[in-house]
């Protein structure tokens, strides 16, 4: 079972966390610190996995991370994941935000976080993996983008008609 | 009031703030106005205000007051809306506050909703945040939708109804009709999170796994259709048809294959054609393997697998790549205690990854070396081990220090050896053993009668070295307290005798006394090994002076100890000779542990030497004692050898080291309610005085309810004419003893 999934910089700032969990806020926050700590003490030529820290479960989890130029994709896992399965799952979840979001960068992470957990949630479901097709995702998400967006086209010609017969109404006020 | 602003103009404002403080500002503010904001109700820009109070949660701001409008949110008509609440109760709420009950009613219904993204929001939802109460009331449902054709909302299904099973074990029964056909799915995604949800059945009751096994078969038809086809380009990573589905697969085959012959083997051609047949060069193929090595050694395979399997993993171990190391010598960790001898044939390439740079590595390597030690290889092992302390970072130190000594005290070829390798563990790591390690070797340094110049040779030449390690000071205080004689008589005949007189050994031992290095244990053990020179020294005099400016020190069990020590002088002289006489050979404990007893010979003073042992952990039998006035019971307590694993038997010993007899001695002990005692009859009821003899009895315990054992203790017995009545509490039984 994946316990947590946390992306932040390289500096420590959380970029998406989510925890499968349950912890206090104060904890969380915690977790993310303790992780950050953690990870960014790694060399770049070692291997990818880590003991978990003391607040998320000691020696019985492990943290499998990533690092992909600015950010840290970390997941903490009990015993019941294969590491290397893990290892492949960050890097299909990481390519298929490049897909999304065409070139994904930490910008897009930072301003589109509502995004990142709609894709996250189409791949790992209650701290177990879901989907792991790439497409299949994208063609979900997609579909889901588009409800989204037909209801705020819907929402924006409701005002506009609102508008115009309030305008028709104050001009035959007038005259 | 104005329209809330975008999360968008939330986010870039935030990232102009240049310190916490500022950032802290923009937040209150905007938090303030998002509160405002829910007060008046207003449906439209509810959901923009949920979707920053998000943001702002997870830089770690409070956001609980968001709570309630997560759930008018998912009341809402619309999806969109319906999304942020539901990701706002997966990231707000959990089962501790009572308002995530009030989602129970919308969950239900948007369980039966025409939009399937819809369902599949409140499958989400409810897989990962459903209380018991939800997952009670909501399982009907789920069970339903488990059934259903659509592909999309089936595979959610499943993974609900592991996290349903999760949390109310019960309901297992209530999926099995449904999971009937699930593996006859073709699309992945759902054949993926069936067997996830048949895994976690299979997990959790062993009537389901013997229901399952009969799905061998199939599974392995599914797993060889993967191997065999072709490409499949919306299944491929890195050129393997869906690895995750595989491993999966191997997985679950693994769970139903284990202690059964059957179906063990049908899977063995399976598992040798993934075995030989997947590619390795990407890490992929290796995920696969290592599966594959996985199951094969946990199922009963034929041996020739076996080999097959642990020949795969000494490939791994030089890999280059670090995560197929690592990775390796995990499995081999877990294999090592079933396929000793196949696992020793790989030592060489074990014993490399010890110089790894890599701290995970080099972890797992030096708990695979600790379990490789054998009576051979002790002699070529321990050089590497010792190498590896003396390099290694200080996290590892203790574990290290611990493991040799275990391994030498199984395996030590000799007694010269054993005393060489402790002493160069405390000379390497002397302040990061632990510290029930100073008793061991001194009780090891007592009963190498044969050993006793060498030793204290030795330990006086590292104390002219190095005073800061205080393990190593304590137990070389102690020796040259019991055996100076030796060291100024140069009797040593396994090297080459040092020339040392009594004044330069004083001089040492007094060092310890001031120096600031020493710890308050270091110097009680300083003060009596410079008392117990006096029977061996000549230089009474200096000795007196020692002992008599410790009367007034500060430091309460130092001035204590000084105070007797003179008394012993003034006042009972005479005896001062048999109280600091050469220690008898202590009686071998446990062998494999690191908690030992060690006797005392003071007379009022329980506070010379008194190690309270901790009880170690992992022993087969271990010894809890105590000491009261010169009397000392020891415990021992055994649990292996009786037919019903509830009793613990208990034997105690009583030994009396003062100078008049025990006599009319009685123990009685009594336990809690849940226990239920039994006292055999005692060997005696005197117990003879300076420790001629003990008195031993039996007790035994039963403990159907596997608490911890406790006991209260009352002793009577008429000392020096007097009657005597001691109580005492014991509770430091060792975990074996009732577990």
């Amino acid at each position: 079972m994946i316990k947590a999934i946390l992306i932040f910089n390289n500096h420590g700032k959380p970029r998406m966390s989510k925890f499968y969990e349950h912890y206090t806020e104060d904890t969380e926050q915690q977790i993310i610190r303790e992780t950050f700590h953690l990870v960014s003490k790694r060399d770049e030529n070692v291997c990818n996995f880590l003991e978990g820290g003391l607040l998320i479960g000691g020696s019985e989890n492990k943290l499998i991370y990533r690092h992909y130029a600015t950010l840290y994709f970390v997941f903490c896992v009990d015993s019941s994941e294969s590491e290397l399965g893990i290892l492949d799952l960050i890097q299909v979840f990481v390519e298929t935000l490049d897909k999304c979001f065409e070139n994904v960068c930490e910008l897009d992470l930072i301003f589109h976080l509502d995004k990142v957990h709609n894709i996250l949630a189409e791949m790992v479901m209650g701290g177990m993996v879901l989907e792991t097709n790439m497409s299949e995702i994208i063609t979900q998400v997609e579909a889901q983008g588009k409800m989204e967006k037909s209801e705020t086209l819907t929402l924006l010609f409701i005002c506009q008609s609102m508008r115009q017969s309030q305008a028709s109404r104050f001009s035959s006020k007038i005259s | 009031m104005p329209a809330p602003i975008r999360l968008r103009e939330l986010i870039r404002t935030i990232r102009t703030a240049r310190t916490q403080a500022e950032e802290r500002e923009m937040i209150q503010k905007e938090c303030a106005a998002i509160r405002s904001s829910f007060r008046e109700e207003d449906n439209t820009y509810r959901c923009r205000n949920v979707a920053k109070l998000l943001y702002m949660h997870m830089l770690g701001y409070p956001a609980h007051f968001g709570q309630l409008e997560c759930l008018k949110l998912i009341a809402s008509q619309k999806f969109t809306d319906k999304r942020i609440g539901y990701l706002g109760a997966m990231l707000l709420l959990d089962e501790r506050q009572d308002v995530h009950l009030l989602m129970t009613n919308c969950i239900k219904n948007d369980l039966n909703h025409s939009t399937q993204y819809v369902q599949g929001l409140a499958l989400c939802t409810l897989g990962c945040m459903g209380s018991s109460e939800m997952c009670r009331d909501l399982a009907g449902e789920v069970e339903k939708l488990l059934k259903t054709s659509n592909s999309y909302l089936r595979k959610k299904a499943a993974l609900c109804a592991v996290h349903v099973i999760r949390k109310v074990p019960e309901l297992m029964e209530m999926f099995l009709p449904a999971t009937k056909n699930l593996l006859s799915e073709k699309n992945h995604g759902v054949l993926h999170t069936s067997v996830v949800l048949l895994t976690e059945m299979c997990e959790r009751s062993p009537d389901m796994l013997s229901h399952f096994r009969k799905l061998v078969p199939q599974l392995v038809r599914i797993l060889k259709n993967l191997i065999m086809s072709g490409y499949s380009p919306e299944h491929d990573v890195s050129g393997i048809s869906d690895p995750f589905l595989q491993v999966r697969i191997l997985r679950l085959l693994r769970i139903l294959g284990k202690g059964d012959d059957d179906s063990s083997e049908a899977m063995n051609d399976i598992l040798a054609q993934v075995a030989t047949n997947t590619e390795t060069s990407k890490n992929v193929g290796n995920a696969i393997l290592y599966e594959t090595v996985l199951t094969i050694m946990d199922i009963k395979s034929e041996s020739g697998l076996r080999v097959l399997a642990i020949n795969i993993l000494g490939r791994f171990l030089l890999n280059n790549d670090k995560n197929i190391r690592y990775v390796a010598l995990t499995s081999l960790l877990k294999t090592v205690q079933t396929d000793h001898n196949a696992v020793q044939r790989h030592r060489s390439t074990i014993v490399d990854c010890l110089k790894d740079l890599d701290v995970s590595i080099k972890r797992r390597a030096m708990e695979l070396s600790f379990a490789l030690v054998n009576g051979n290889n002790i002699r070529g092992m321990m050089k590497e081990l010792l190498y590896f302390l003396d390099s290694c970072d200080p996290d590892f130190k203790a574990d290290c220090a611990s493991g040799i000594f275990l391994a030498a005290e199984k395996y030590a070829p000799s007694k010269r050896w054993h005393i060489d390798t402790i002493m160069r563990v405390l000379t390497t790591a002397g302040s990061y053993v632990r510290d029930d390690s100073v008793p061991n070797l001194i009780q090891l340094i007592t009963n190498s009668v044969e050993m006793h110049a060498y030793t204290v040779q030795r330990l006086y030449k590292a104390l002219l070295d190095d005073i800061s390690q205080q393990p190593l000071v304590q137990v070389a205080s102690w020796c040259i307290g019991e055996y100076g004689d030796l060291l100024v008589s140069g009797q040593c005949e396994e090297e080459e005798p040092i020339q040392v007189s009594e004044d330069e050994v004083l001089d040492v031992l007094e060092g310890l006394l001031v120096s600031n290095l020493s710890t308050p244990v270091t110097r009680g053990y300083s003060l009596t090994a410079i008392m117990k020179l006096s029977t061996r020294f000549s230089s009474l005099n200096r000795i007196k002076k020692v002992v008599s400016i410790y009367g007034s020190s500060i430091d309460v069990e130092l001035q204590q100890r000084a105070v007797e020590y003179n008394a012993l002088f003034k006042k009972y002289d005479h005896m001062r000779p048999a109280l600091l006489e050469r220690m008898p050979i202590m009686e071998k404990t446990a062998t494999n542990g690191p908690s030992e007893t060690v006797q005392t010979n003071g007379e009022t003073d329980s506070t010379i030497l008194d190690t309270k042992h901790l009880p170690s952990i992992s022993q087969p039998a271990s010894q809890v004692g105590f000491l009261k006035h010169g009397f000392s019971i020891q415990t021992c307590a055994h649990f292996r050898s009786n037919p019903n694993p509830n009793i613990a038997v208990i034997t105690i010993h009583a030994t009396n080291s003062t100078e008049a007899d025990m006599t009319e001695f009685v123990f009685q002990a009594a336990v809690p309610k849940t226990f239920q005692l039994q006292l055999l009859s005692p060997s005696s009821n005197v117990v003879p005085a300076f420790n001629q003899g003990s008195v031993t009895q039996v007790i035994r315990v039963l403990n159907p309810q596997k608490q911890q054992l406790r006991m209260r203790i009352k002793l009577t017995y008429t000392h020096k004419g007097s009657p005597v009545q001691d109580l005492a509490e014991v509770n430091n039984f060792p975990p074996q003893s009732w577990q």
